[in-house]
């Protein structure tokens, strides 16, 4: 199942380590043309971060780090490095 | 939950999927595009599915044939009775096509949990890294049957025969009219910009709350009324890869209770791509 070789640990229900999702937040950016949806929460001591494009909403970057500033800056920095390679057709002869 | 569904049973409610995350006879299973979001943390006792490598064929663009889904399937310890509960990143674009694909191949039992990888954390339930220990079944698979299945030529037959067709473009607006050719940030996939000539435009997210979660039948029904795509028609509805509107699908098929609606996989990365094929852009006429 989905690449089971870097997954270290393997486990029965009864002995799982269960995390609790906290301080979630969530904004918006503008990356001209377009726009950008940055979400951010802590899992234990580690902070994620996921970057979707807005329209349509699919996930452009991920990251994470020990501060929700951190993971937020990485995961912006590939959002924004993604965008600008997008293709703009209008006003082309396509 | 039934929000006036025609098979509410189709789709679940977090709440109802924490309660059940550990029955024996119940299987959840995370569909992502990018699994990296489920080694962040699923739910507890998911079983991970990478759409990519697990759901397609990886040498020919198709579903995996049946013995492969018969292994995937075994090995995620799920049998003909088990319920196969699926939700997934990108909200649950990939788990839809999950579903689609297992009902293709005549799974009995398989459910979607409303508003998917999203809600689960945005409420805060428990989540974990550790991977289920499983013991594998054996699953015995249909032959696929693809009357949910769009090919090509179901679309090329379909244009300018709007009284019996409706195809939908669930893309962006941007996507749609052709002032890009794939969705900001994500790699090109075809080498023209526009749509099917005739379809309409009716974004995948106009099905959906700002939670993720599916709008009522009303809602829905509302929607894409107003458009034309009416239950006595032929609904086809498309995208750039198939994933999003195979959520459309989902919700004409099991929460409208449409009885003819396809999913054409094959969408704008293999119309936009063929020669001398019709393609319009702009705004939808």
């Amino acid at each position: 199942m989905g690449e089971p070789d870097k997954r270290a640990h393997r486990a029965g229900r009864s002995e799982m380590t269960m995390l609790k999702p906290e301080e979630q937040q969530e904004r918006k950016e503008s990356v001209p043309p377009f726009q950008i949806h940055i979400l951010s929460y802590r899992l234990d001591k580690t902070y994620y971060c996921t970057v979707d494009n807005v329209d349509p909403g699919a996930v452009i970057a991920r990251a994470e780090g020990a501060t929700r500033e951190e993971a937020e800056a990485k995961a912006v920095a590939k959002a924004k490095e993604r965008i600008r390679q997008t293709r703009i057709l209008s006003g082309e002869n396509h | 939950m039934s929000k006036g569904y025609a098979h509410p049973w189709m789709l679940v409610s977090t709440e109802w999927a924490d309660e059940r995350k550990n029955d024996p006879n119940i299987r959840i299973v995370e569909v992502d595009v990018d699994t990296k979001a489920y080694d962040e943390a699923h739910i507890p006792g998911a079983v991970g599915w990478n759409w990519r490598t697990q759901l397609c064929d990886t040498l020919r663009r198709d579903l995996i044939p049946k013995a492969e889904l018969e292994q995937l399937l075994g090995d995620s310890g799920i049998d003909n009775a088990t319920t196969i509960v699926l939700y997934g990143d990108n909200d649950n674009w990939f788990a839809c096509w999950a579903f689609w694909q297992l009902k293709i191949y005549a799974h009995a039992d398989v459910r979607i949990i409303d508003g998917g990888r999203k809600k689960w954390l945005a409420e805060g339930r428990l989540v974990s890294r550790d991977i289920p220990t499983l013991q594998n079944k054996t699953y015995r698979s249909n032959e696929p049957e693809f009357s949910f299945r769009a090919f090509l030529g179901n679309v090329s037959a379909a244009i300018n025969k709007k009284k019996k067709w409706a195809l939908v473009d669930v893309r962006s607006p941007d996507e749609f009219t052709g002032k890009i050719p794939s969705p900001p940030g994500l790699p090109e996939t075809c080498q023209r910009g526009g749509h099917i000539p005739g379809a309409f435009n009716i974004p995948w997210d106009k099905n959906c709350n700002e939670d993720g979660t599916f709008k009522s039948a009303a809602e829905l029904k509302l929607l894409y009324e107003q458009h034309g795509v009416t239950p006595d028609k032929n609904v086809v509805a498309y995208c750039r890869i198939g994933e999003r509107s195979s959520l459309t699908w989902f919700a004409l098929k099991y929460l409208l209770g449409y009885k003819n609606v396809k999913n054409y996989d094959g969408s704008w990365a293999e119309w936009g791509n063929l020669i001398n094929a019709p393609i319009a852009q702009g705004e939808a006429k």
